[in-house]
């Protein structure tokens, strides 16, 4: 196979590998926290793999969400972890790959499929080891229910003014909900609300940049603008929405009930499944018309090797089959909205899917902000305090004000670059 | 020489008694002490994030919670919060217990194993069920507590109970108060029925009945059992992380209002999402609950069961 | 006089009628709201949560995804066998310990009890890395012996701090008498001792049933294989933050609640004469 071939690199590990894939039958896991994703992994992803490589056999294992990275952290520990394990991006996975609980794939023939921004999350700083196959990335932005604006005639919104308009005339209406978003999980208010529409306040890479380096302060207007805006959402959210849990806010904008949805495209899966209405999705609204468009295209998820594993000989089969144009093409179709990172040309059938990705062509890209370096050690956690900063400017217990400087004295007792 | 003939007297060696103890002891010893003494010793460790390097700290890490304010904030607030929880439990979970076991043991009615199967049964959920249940009977999307509150016409009480700040320690505290009532129930209702009919028979021949002999005799005479639920409360209190974990998530909102001493740790051991875990710091905290707990079974003990047991039969 | 007596009995009685069924309900309620809503569509289970399944609302959707996915009549047997046999080690440890804190006069006895008794203060979980290496070093991963063990370590510190207090009751004239007629230690305690504290062991058994039943950690951690899941485990995939798959959800939960509150009916009489015959004091 491919990596056979290279022979510059690790040669006789590699040779080990070619060989031991093929010599015996193995039992491979795949630890995630997408259990939602079973379903598709047992039925229509793992069979592909299994029809071309019968010697393998693979099991997608995976742990609720909120007890992932305790399982996960507790099973490495204790050398029983599975052989494949479900990365998350940039620190999350660096810590990983420090503790030697990652394997270094650098050299694998599959990564070669990858940019090196799409390899960027799951790489050392200096480019140097690669840990993990990247697998897909997610976008922010907004779905709504197409027939809702149709019957109360509605455009999608461009800017923020049209935004709130839009808003408040759903509001004004009151056939539907404008908007539905709860905080008492609060992650929701930070990815779907402060990184949804933040990017083009702080203007996407560059601010980023300049945060990681220490020349911007969470506090500057460009970060504040954001919450400032997330603290006029209230008024548009369901009654009570306090304490609505994530499943709600997906229930209630998929019985109908809710016109708008902040969304990732993650969602496009279940929604498509759920929704008996026209879905739609915009962006997230321009500053100001004519503003230059960036949207949070997030790296998010990749698939990397426990270096104890017993059979990394099968799991690297498996992991090289990643970076093939079948993985990407199957693994893409069955979830719309995870969109492949690799480089093959990708065609894909949902057209909410196609909707989302089409914007990378007006807009420029970036990743969450808090995702790298920022989150690096240190108490607090910079990525934590968003959750609750974020939910919290919704809720109005904090001022947009409030918010902003409690991150920044977080980041700054522990950063050296943002405490001069 | 011989040896003194006193040694002759003394007791062979007992060996029933290391028979007796040795199995409870070396499981226990094995499978709980040991990899909790690992872990807490980890308190006195730090791990350098990227080289990995351990290092002995010493005390840094209790420094750290005491004095960094980033630590001993939410490690205040979290005992603060526990305490409460603690508190209502005491002030709502024990007097309904007592009260539910006095009308059990109290009247011969129909119906008796019924009311006591039922009031038991929650206690027999895991805490997914009943976080789940709970969420949802709550959620203003389902609207079952706000239909309810409605019917009774008090539509206008209904808020986002765990959405808001000032109730959603409480509201946690009484599901909890709900999960596990069955416990002071049960043991109450033991301890009342098993007051030998001579006492009782004493106190109605001095014409001590009803309410006055409840207060006066049976009361009084169940308070060891009162002591041994409180304290088993305390400690299940002060270990407790489940419930909020389920209904509120990691990071204990909102704006970490319900963060009890487990969540703080379990947050800290573990991570969350892309926070990564500290068990250094982790098990900071855990030797601090440990203590805790300790003083404050301590206290019980030498403070309160002391003066109790005078009264015991 | 006789019938005012009679009468104001009545009426208390009635009272306690109401207070007791006010509370049967605030119990039962929750409960019954899951199991009637796993019986309907999703939309029936929003748009009227408290009603019944009618003929139009009526969906078996959960039950049948929750089947395909999972294998619950497995996953109910392996928590019966575990919860079983760590009962039994647990009582049957703690009873010979406490048996021996309470009846013999030993050097360290005293300090040896609170030993014991530490375990109550401190979460076995956090001891959960240790706990794992061990099962790996002994090969019992993924083997109901892994739970089984844990379960029983986690039950003895409460069990002998329980069984020891009423152990300290039991008649010292019996035990002196078996004595006499040359019984030896052991059967002083197997057929003596152990006889007469069984309402103790019933209520100990119950409190630690409980947790060991609805465990979802160490499950989780040392036995999360197919073959080994327990139904909390089977019945916790359904439950994650991202599914809002209501019916299964629903479903899963009806099916871990029913063979609990089943085998609590089958044992609470014995449960109840157990604490009746001696409180705990």
């Amino acid at each position: 196979m491919k990596y056979a071939l290279m022979g510059g690199l690790a040669t006789s590990l590699m040779l080990g590998t070619a060989v031991g894939a093929f010599a015996q039958s193995a039992e491979i896991t795949i630890e995630s926290w997408r259990n939602d994703d079973l379903t598709i992994w047992q039925d229509t992803i793992l069979p592909a793999f299994m029809a071309a490589n019968p010697d393998i056999k693979v099991t997608f294992a995976p742990t609720a969400p909120t007890q992932y990275n305790a399982a996960l952290n507790a099973k490495l520990e204790g050398g029983t972890a599975g052989d494949l394990i479900t990365c998350r991006p940039f620190d999350a996975s660096l810590d990983l790959y420090n503790k030697g609980q990652l394997a270094d794939l650098t050299g694998l023939a599959a990564l070669d499929n990858f940019s090196d921004v799409a390899k960027s999350a799951w790489s050392t700083d200096d480019g140097s080891a690669t840990f993990c196959v990247p697998m897909a990335a997610v976008i922010h932005g907004f779905i709504y229910n197409k027939d809702a604006f149709a019957e109360l005639g509605l455009q999608e919104p461009e800017t923020q003014d049209e935004f709130m308009a839009v808003l408040e005339a759903i509001k004004q209406d009151g056939t539907y909900i404008p908007m539905a978003m709860g905080t008492l999980d609060q992650w929701e208010s930070q990815a779907m609300g402060y990184q949804n529409i933040g990017p083009m306040y702080w203007g996407g890479e560059k601010g980023r940049q300049a945060i990681i380096d220490g020349t911007a302060k969470l506090t500057d207007p460009e970060w504040v603008k954001p919450f400032e805006i997330m603290a006029q959402w209230g008024q548009y959210l369901g009654d009570g929405f306090e304490a609505q849990a994530y499943p709600d806010s997906q229930t209630l904008f998929t019985l109908g009930r809710a016109a708008i949805y902040p969304a990732g495209s993650w969602e496009i899966t279940g929604f498509n499944n759920d929704a008996d209405f026209e879905l739609g999705a915009f962006r997230p609204p321009l500053p100001n018309a004519g503003d230059a468009c960036i949207i949070n295209d997030h790296t998010d998820i990749a698939m990397g090797l426990n270096p104890d594993s017993p059979n990394a000989d099968a799991a690297k089969v498996f992991l090289d089959w990643m970076g093939t144009e079948e993985f990407a093409q199957l693994y893409s179709n069955a979830l719309p909205g995870f969109f492949s990172l690799s480089n093959n040309a990708i065609t894909l059938d949902d057209p909410l899917a196609n909707e989302f990705i089409s914007w990378r062509a007006d807009c420029q890209s970036t990743i969450r902000s808090a995702a790298q370096i920022l989150t690096r050690g240190g108490t607090p956690n910079l990525w934590s305090a968003m959750w609750t900063a974020s939910a919290n400017v919704i809720n109005g217990i904090q001022t947009p004000q409030e918010a902003a400087a409690g991150l920044q004295a977080g980041l700054e007792s522990w950063y050296a670059p943002q405490q001069n | 020489m011989m040896p003194e003939t006193s040694n002759v007297r003394k007791r062979p060696f007992r060996w029933h008694i290391l028979v007796f103890l040795g199995p409870a002891a070396f499981v226990y010893t094995v499978i709980m002490i040991l990899p909790l003494a690992e872990t807490l010793r980890l308190s006195f460790f730090q791990v350098d994030s990227v080289t990995r390097v351990v290092t002995f700290v010493g005390l840094e890490n209790y420094n750290q919670l005491f004095f960094n304010v980033y630590w001993v904030g939410p490690f205040t607030k979290a005992l603060w919060n526990n305490f409460l929880f603690f508190v209502i439990h005491m002030l709502v979970q024990n007097p309904i217990g007592v009260l539910i076991a006095a009308l059990l043991s109290m009247f011969h009615l129909p119906g008796k194993k019924l009311y006591r199967t039922a009031i038991f049964m929650p206690t027999l959920l895991s805490f997914v069920i009943v976080g789940f249940v709970w969420k949802l009977m709550l959620s203003p999307l389902w609207g079952v507590s706000k239909g309810m509150l409605s019917s009774v016409g008090l539509g206008s009480w209904f808020m986002p109970f765990l959405g808001r700040e000032e109730s959603a320690l409480i509201t946690l505290a009484l599901i909890s108060v709900w999960q596990f009532v069955g416990i002071p129930m049960m043991l109450i209702y033991a301890a009342l029925l098993s007051i030998p009919e001579e006492v009782i028979e004493a106190a109605e021949c001095d014409g001590v009945t009803g309410l006055a002999q409840f207060f006066k005799i049976k009361l009084i005479l169940i308070l060891p059992t009162i002591g041994i639920i409180s304290i088993l409360t305390f400690v299940g209190n002060f270990n407790a992380f489940d419930l909020v974990y389920t209904t509120q998530g990691p990071l204990a909102g909102p704006n970490f209002s319900t963060d009890l001493l487990g969540t703080l740790l379990y947050r800290t051991f573990y991570g969350q999402q892309t926070q990564p875990g500290d068990p250094n710091m982790g098990a900071t905290i855990a030797t601090m609950m440990f203590f805790i707990i300790l003083v404050g079974v301590a206290i019980y003990l030498f403070f309160i069961q002391r003066r109790l047991t005078r009264y015991e039969m | 006089m006789a019938v005012s007596r009679a009468r104001r009995n009545r009426v208390a009685e009635l009272g306690a009628h109401v207070i007791l069924l006010t509370f049967t309900v605030i119990a039962l309620f929750p409960v019954i709201l899951i199991v009637i809503n796993s019986f309907k569509s999703k939309r029936a289970i929003f748009r009227d949560p408290v009603a019944l399944p009618n003929a139009e609302t009526f969906d078996l959707v959960g039950y049948t995804t929750v089947f395909t996915q999972g294998n619950f009549p497995l996953y109910f047997w392996n928590s019966l066998s575990v919860t079983v046999a760590s009962l039994f080690f647990v009582l049957l440890f703690g009873a010979m310990a406490a048996f021996a804190l309470s009846e013999y006069k030993f050097p360290f006895n005293r300090l040896t009890g609170l030993y014991l008794a530490l375990g109550i203060m401190i979460p076995i979980r956090l001891g959960t890395i240790g706990i794992l290496k061990l099962m790996v070093a002994t090969g019992l991963v993924n083997t109901p012996w892994a739970l089984i063990l844990v379960y029983t370590a986690q039950g003895l510190p409460l069990s002998i701090f329980i069984l020891s207090e009423f152990m300290a009751v039991v008649s010292k004239d019996l035990k002196a008498a078996g004595r006499i007629d040359g019984l030896s230690e052991y059967a002083i305690f197997f057929q003596l001792v152990l006889p007469l504290v069984r309402p103790a062991l019933a209520t100990v058994g119950v409190f630690t049933m409980i947790p060991i039943w609805n465990d979802l950690w160490f499950p989780l951690i040392l036995a999360p294989s197919e073959a080994t899941k327990t139904l909390t485990l089977g019945a916790q995939v359904f439950v994650g933050q991202f599914t809002n798959n209501w019916n299964a959800i629903l479903a899963a939960m009806t099916l871990a609640i029913i063979p609990v509150i089943f085998l609590y009916v089958l044992f609470s009489r014995q449960l109840i004469r157990g604490l009746t015959a001696g409180a705990v004091k």
